[in-house]
Order: structure tokens, then sequence, then C-alpha cells
């Protein structure tokens, strides 16, 4: 562990996170810390609650219990774990850009459209500057050409490009990432990758769920290895994926490789 | 020649200055559509809040709603239309009266669409029901995780969401509208059907001013139907047609 002194301001705090559905406890106490320009990876087997666990930090789904906070700012919830100031977790959610395994691109708006749709008409932003910052993201992902197309007329790798750039319209604070290679056909993996790779080489606080153990070594700066709601293992990539310890990790990295 | 005389006198029954009856049908045509905008559009409003209520709502707002659209449904729109018609004015004339007020003569027409409304409203909340149903979460989802307050998500993203889904649907409730207004005749709204018998009888041209009609509602129906067509096209101007990709 470095000097706490030197690290930089604490971005996403996870603590104790606790979520059931119904009377399924899925996630059984989990914590994490995101300073800003980390990129924590959280790995693990299908059902062990990756996608649960990133969703209650923006609370897409409710946590039953525990706290999220948002660059040192708590979200507000009711003793049962629902938010109880809704402009407040509407603020935050615009500083987290989220990036979903189907890309959610709204179908009756053209890129352009989408990337300022929340710009615009949540955060008051002008709309040329919202165009202006729009089509630099385009370019960026490169799909220039395509900002006035309907996204159901894009491939997947399109698509799942255009979204990251709607999340980077919003200019969040952080990203967050679930699975967003896992719905593409194997050939257009690589694109979005690629994408999410110069993110983090920028020093973008990300928090990213993914299936691609090869590519999580390359970009975290931590790794997190959920199995059955509880953290089994955590540590830099080159501990997780060089030494793992815990017996489930050996044997999960074994099954994925 | 026979021919030649019959079609000058049917011009003359139609003509738009009496003796001819072309203007009262037109006025009646002019009321069947206006009572029936009304209708349509009140038919929405309480279908918007009625398939919301059924999804979203409470236990006793999705019971009382599940007992409207039962209702509606189920029974005749003739009898509807004279239920509601003499339980709506004769009601408000029981509040009036209980509020010192004198007893008021309620028009026909807000009595039309208050009464049709009503009926639409029913079954537009199906419509409106099963569209949003449609929609698929995650274009819910992207819009909440990016901090979009509910009303303009409502607004912005599920509305236009539902719009291709409900159209088909509500194409027929208009179409649907625009006839019923014809059974208002039996509470003596002066509307199309009305006009059209009044016509008829004073002039025992029977068969002229029931094609005359007939033409007319099919008129509106054509036009509307080709209105609806483009809004549809309009709606679905995102989604890739089946066969094409
Ligand atoms: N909305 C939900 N309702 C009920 N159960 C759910 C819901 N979402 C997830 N689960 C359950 O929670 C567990 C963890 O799911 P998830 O977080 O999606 O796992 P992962 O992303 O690691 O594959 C699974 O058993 C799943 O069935
Ligand atoms: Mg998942």
């Amino acid at each position: 562990m470095p000097d706490e002194n030197l690290q930089s301001p604490e971005a996403i705090r996870v603590v104790e996170l606790h979520k059931s559905f119904g009377t399924h406890h899925v996630l059984k106490g989990v914590s994490l810390t995101a300073h800003e320009g980390d990129v924590v990876a959280i790995i693990g087997g299908s059902g062990s609650g990756k996608s649960t666990m990133l969703r209650c930090i923006n609370f897409l789904e409710t946590p039953s219990s525990g706290s999220i906070s948002v660059a040192g700012e708590r979200v507000a919830m009711h003793p049962d774990g629902s938010p109880s100031d809704r402009r407040q977790l509407e603020r935050i959610r615009q500083s987290l850009g989220m990036v979903f395994q189907s890309f959610n691109l709204w179908t009756h708006r053209t890129v352009l459209e989408n990337l300022i749709e929340v710009p615009v008409h949540v955060m008051k932003c002008p709309r040329d500057e919202a165009i202006a910052r729009a089509r630099k993201l385009l370019a960026r992902v490169g799909l220039a050409e395509k900002e006035g197309a309907y996204p159901a007329f894009m491939s997947g790798g399109q698509q799942q490009r255009a979204a990251i750039a709607r999340a980077l319209c919003m200019e969040p604070k952080a990203m967050l990432f679930d699975e967003p290679t896992s719905a593409l056909d194997p050939e257009l993996v690589g694109e979005v990758l690629q994408v999410i790779k110069g993110l983090a080489d920028e020093g973008r606080t990300m928090i990213l769920v993914t299936h691609e153990m090869k590519f999580a070594r390359e970009v975290a700066t931590h790794v997190i290895y959920l199995h059955n709601g509880l953290i089994e293992e955590q540590g830099s990539p080159e501990q997780l994926f060089g030494a793992p310890k815990s017996e489930r990790l050996k044997q999960f990295l074994k099954t994925v490789a | 020649m026979i021919g030649g005389a019959v079609l000058a006198s049917t011009l003359d029954l139609l003509a738009l200055s009496p003796p001819g009856w072309g203007a009262t049908l037109l006025s009646g045509l002019a009321k069947s559509v206006l009572i029936a905008l009304g209708a349509f559009g009140l038919g929405l409003l309480i279908g918007t809040l009625g398939a919301y209520g059924k999804l979203y709502g409470g236990p006793l707002a999705r019971d009382l709603l599940a007992i409207y659209t039962t209702i509606v449904r189920a029974v005749p729109e003739l009898i509807l239309i004279l239920i509601l018609y003499f339980a709506f004015t004769s009601s408000i004339n029981t509040l009036l009266l209980s509020w010192g007020f004198e007893r008021i003569q309620i028009s026909g027409f807000a009595a039309g669409i208050a009464v049709l409304g009503v009926v639409q409203g029913a079954y537009a909340t199906e419509v409106l029901r099963g569209a949003i149903l449609s929609v698929p979460s995650g274009q819910i989802e992207a819009a909440r995780a990016m901090g979009m307050p509910p009303l303009m998500l409502a607004w912005r993203v599920t509305l236009p969401q539902m719009l291709a889904a409900a159209i088909p649907g509500l194409a027929n409730l208009w179409l649907i509208a625009t006839k019923d207004t014809a059974l208002l005749a039996v509470v003596g709204f002066a509307e199309l059907t009305l006009v059209t018998r009044q016509a008829a009888s004073t002039t025992k041209a029977f068969f002229t001013f029931f094609m005359a009609a007939g033409m007319l509602y099919l008129v509106i129906s054509v036009f509307s139907t080709l209105l609806f067509a483009r809004l549809e096209t309009w709606a679905r101007r995102g989604q890739v047609r089946p066969g094409t990709s």
C-alpha cells in the first residue's frame, strides 16, 4: 500500500454493501474504494453479483444496506436503502458515466442526439457547446461520420463506442462499465477495448466489470475477485493474475483462460 | 334523360344553400369531427393516466382502473352513452341544486365529449399500457443512470419509444371515436347522423342522404388513415424494418 497522503482524492467509496432480491442475498457486505485515476476491475463467475454491485453504485439497484459515496459525498438513503434525495442522486448520476452490456442507446435518436440529450436537457449546457463536445468525442471513438445515423443501423461495436461517447459527453468524474464487450461478436471486441484502454491511459477513474482477463490485467490498477457476493481476493493485477492465493480464484482463472 | 334529372335533383338536395341540405350536413360533420377530436383527446389523457396508474399505481388505483376498463369494455357503447349521458347531466344538476344554483341545460357538445371520452379512455388505457410495456427496459435505465428526472424521462424517452407500438391501436380508437359520435344521435345531439336522418325524412330522399353521409364518414376515415400511417413512419424512424437487414 502506498502512503495514503500521496494518493489522489477519493472518487468512489462503497462500504459494507448488502443487496437482497427478496430472500436471495446477492451481495453480502462488499467494500471498495477507488481514488481518482484508479481503474478497478471486478471479475468473478456468472451470478457472483458483479453487475449488482456496479448497479448499486448509481442506485440502478437499491442497496439493502451499506453506503455509497462519490467524490466524498455520501448518497442520502432511507433506512431501507432507497435514495432519500432525488436531486442529489440525479446530480451524482450525472457524474458517473455508465456503459451497459447491451449499449442501450436511445433508438429514436441519432447518435449525435444521443450524446447531447442529457448535457442539453438535463444539465442545461448550451446546445452548440454540447454539439461541439459531442463531435470531438465521436471523432475520438472513430464515429465522426456516424453522427446522423440511428443506432439500430450500426454494428454492435459502433453502438458501444457511441454509448461510451454518450457517457463521456456528460463529463463524468468516473466511468462504470458492465461487461461492455460481452454482447459483441468477437471481431468487434477489439475496437471497443481500444477505446476503453485509451480512457485508462489518460487517467480516467473507472470501475470495470469484465470477462476479458487479459484486458483487465493490462489496464487495471486494482482487481477484485467476487465470489458468491463476497470479495474473495483483491490486489494488484500482478498479484491476482500472477500469484492468486485462494483456490477458488485459481480455479476461476483456469476456467476463463 | 331520366338519369340527368335524378342527378340534377340529387345535386339540388345536396346544394349548400337552402333548400339544399348540404350546409346542414357539413355542419353536422364539423360537429361530429370536433366531438371525436375532443373525445379522442380526453381519452388519451385518461388513457395515459390510466396506463401509468395500472402499471405503477397502488393497489387501490389498480383495482379502480380494472373496474373502469372492464365495465366500459363489456357494456355496449350505446347503453353506456345513455347511462353516462343521463347520469352525467343529472348528477351535475343535483350538485348544482344542492349548492343552491339553478338547474342548467348541459350542452350536448360538452356531454358528448365527456361521455365518448370516458369510453375512449378505457380502451386507450389498455393500448397505452401495452405500449409502455413494449419499451425495452434498457432504454429507460440508460436515462435513469444519467440522472434524467422522472417526468422528463416519461416525456423524452418512454413516450417517443412507445409511440410506434401505440399508433396502430390509437388509430383504431380514433376511427371508433368518429363513428361513435353517431351514437349521440340517441340523445338528440345534431351531429352528422342525426341531421342526415332529418334531411332524409323531410325530403324522403333516404338513399341520397345516407349515401352522402356514408361518403363523408369514409372521407374522414381515409384521410385519418393516411395521417396515422405517416405518423407511424415517423415514430419508427430509428427502427430497422424486418427484412431490410
Ligand atoms: N432484478 C433482479 N431480481 C432478482 N434477482 C436478481 C436481479 N438481478 C440479479 N439477480 C440475481 O442476483 C445474482 C447476481 O446477479 P448479477 O449481479 O447480475 O451477477 P453477475 O453480473 O456477476 O453475473 C444472480 O443470482 C441473479 O439471478
Ligand atoms: Mg452481469
